[in-house]
């Protein structure tokens, strides 16, 4: 295998504000983040700390307003289909089936294939997260993890560089979504794709990546610390539970949180 | 071991086999407690179905006395009136009336005297003219109100101008640039029926939910994909109550329309006949309207429900 490329995903000097009603809002300051190809980093902090906008800066659906944030040396504008996006509460479109939402997106990044090739494709995303027999259910009728199956199924079947997931298993319940991550797990070592993912689970964030971005408190809000998750690959719940360094790791990220950085009651 | 998942089964009979002597053989009882549980299953199958028949007239009683009451006071109220006004014929002789009236519903007599079918299918066609280029019209426009802001702000002072003005009021000008009644109906019409459609779509359009158009965003996908997989499905409901208010204002304005343009067609013939001092006809047209204009609110409804996709 080729070596990874650093800094293929790199944020220099972004900060981000808002005008609001009540004035100008600054959500970010200087936020400096470098992830090398291949890599899992989650992005965690308490909630306002603007880490969702971290995220939506790099699937390009904001502009910052100061700094620069480049993907695969190129400075990032808009969205692009090599920055494929898991939303937080799914986003399928309600009107067409589970197989049409992903078809929606395979359709416009392979454009030259023959309709034949882009089924193909759907179906081998929906293949991937275990629905083929869900293809011709619409979002209504399949449960909330099945749906967020099939939010995956969608930004994978994009091929895309980088896997953005916004908070991807927050709204499920926890025995799905330790079913999710599992699969996120394999499927991850199997594309090799990198991946930033917001959360606000740390046991998740702990258990999926190479490295855990701390975000401080809003607003101007900034990278804490960030921790290296020196685990190996393959990891397994139940195994880690016990381990020693998962649970070290995961009491750093807890004291970051509600030592360092407690959050005073909203 | 066969009597336990039994007994567990057959609850009602749980005492009983309690009863049971332990040495008494396990096939035995078995046997005993399938028997009783049939009985009562017999039992139990025949009061179930006793009480369904019951518990579906119950409902159907429920919901059909309030209504049967509503029209049966309406009726009395109208007798009552009717005894003491001079001139205002009762129930039964409007009921006489509008028999022989819809027993010939499609004859023509000269363009004064024409059937009621021919009325209301007059009446009907101008609606449905004037209703269908108003969806033409307004429907496209209420889109690119919707997705252009500018356009929302440069049309906003003339919409909220012109929307509150009494359609008949357009009346003239119709008569003036056509130069006949017949096509200044429909204008009319078409007037009425903009309205709510332009302002329905471009709420539509404006209430998409932010994530969907996200994922058109990152998905990037093209204006037309935006429109006809994203805007269009999400606005469908909107545009929908915007057709169904649309058809129901012009339903309502066609009569006054009618009354001043004259020829065939419902409003008309109400003037025509208070002209002649029928008043049961009168009447009769009055519900005629109204029963219309329940089957094209109750048709678009059905049509809003096939187009949901909940």
């Amino acid at each position: 295998m080729e070596k990874p490329i650093e800094k293929y995903v790199y944020l220099e000097n972004v900060g981000m504000k808002f005008v609001t009603k009540k004035g100008t809002f600054e959500a970010l300051n200087n936020i400096n983040l470098s992830i090398d190809q291949g890599e899992f980093v989650s992005i965690i902090g308490h909630s306002g700390c603007g880490k969702s906008t971290v995220l939506n800066l790099i699937a390009g659906l904001l502009e910052p307003t100061s700094g620069h944030l480049f993907c695969a040396g190129r400075e990032i504008a808009r969205p692009g289909p090599e920055r494929a996006v898991v939303f937080q509460n799914h986003s399928l479109l309600p009107w067409l089936t589970c197989f049409e939402n992903v078809y929606l997106a395979v359709e416009r990044v392979f454009e030259s294939e023959t309709s034949m090739q882009l089924e193909a494709r759907a179906y081998a995303a929906l293949k991937l997260v275990g629905l083929t027999h869900a293809a011709e259910k619409r979002p209504h009728e399949i449960s909330g993890g099945m749906k967020q199956r099939v939010g995956i199924a969608r930004a994978l079947a994009m091929e895309p560089k980088v896997l953005l997931l916004d908070e991807p298993f927050g709204a499920l319940d926890a025995l799905t979504r330790a079913n999710l991550q599992d699969e996120l797990m394999r499927i991850m070592t199997e594309k090799n794709c990198t991946a930033v993912m917001v959360t606000h689970d740390v046991d998740e964030a702990v258990l999926l990546s190479d490295r855990i971005v701390m975000m401080t408190n809003g607003p101007s809000a900034t990278i804490g610390e960030i921790l290296d998750v020196s685990l190996p690959k393959q990891r397994n719940r139940l195994a880690l539970a016990e381990d020693a360094t998962y649970n070290h790791l995961r009491s750093e990220v807890l004291r970051f949180l509600y030592e360092r950085h407690a959050k005073k009651a909203a | 071991m066969s009597v336990v998942p039994l007994r567990k089964e057959g609850l009602p009979m749980q005492s009983k086999t309690e009863e049971k002597p332990i040495e008494s053989k396990p096939g035995m009882a078995a046997v005993q407690i399938v028997e009783d549980k049939s009985a009562v299953k017999e039992d139990t199958v025949a009061s179930i179905a006793k009480s369904s028949a019951l518990s579906k007239v119950k409902p159907f009683m429920q919901w059909l006395i309030p209504p049967v009451m509503g029209l049966a006071l309406l009726i009395g109220v109208w007798s009552m009136i009717a005894a003491v006004t001079k001139g205002l014929p009762g129930p039964i002789v409007t009921f006489e009336a509008a028999v022989k009236l819809f027993s010939d519903p499609f004859y023509i007599n000269g363009p004064n005297d024409q059937g009621i079918g021919w009325n209301i299918l007059n009446s009907l066609e101008r609606v449905g003219l004037g209703f269908s280029m108003a969806a033409l019209v307004g429907i496209p426009f209420g889109f690119m109100i919707g997705r252009f802001e500018f356009l929302a702000r440069m049309t906003s002072p003339i919409i909220s101008l012109l929307r509150p003005v009494s359609p008949l009021a357009w009346l003239p000008i119709g008569l003036l640039v056509f130069k006949a009644a017949n096509p200044a109906a429909i204008w009319v019409i078409f007037i009425t029926a903009i309205w709510p459609m332009i302002i329905n779509t471009a709420v539509g359009v404006s209430k998409v939910p932010q994530d969907y158009m996200n994922v058109a965003k990152v998905l990037n996908l093209s204006e037309w994909k935006i429109v006809t997989k994203i805007l269009f499905p999400s606005v469908l409901p909107y545009m929908m109550t915007g057709i169904r208010l649309s058809i129901g204002t012009a339903w309502l304005v066609i009569v006054a329309a009618e009354m001043l343009t004259g020829g065939a067609g419902i409003g008309f013939w109400v003037w025509d006949e208070w002209n002649n001092l029928v008043v049961e006809h009168i009447i009769i047209a009055i519900f005629v309207v109204g029963i219309i204009g329940l089957l094209l609110e109750q048709s678009l409804l059905l049509i809003a429900k096939r187009f949901s996709y909940e």
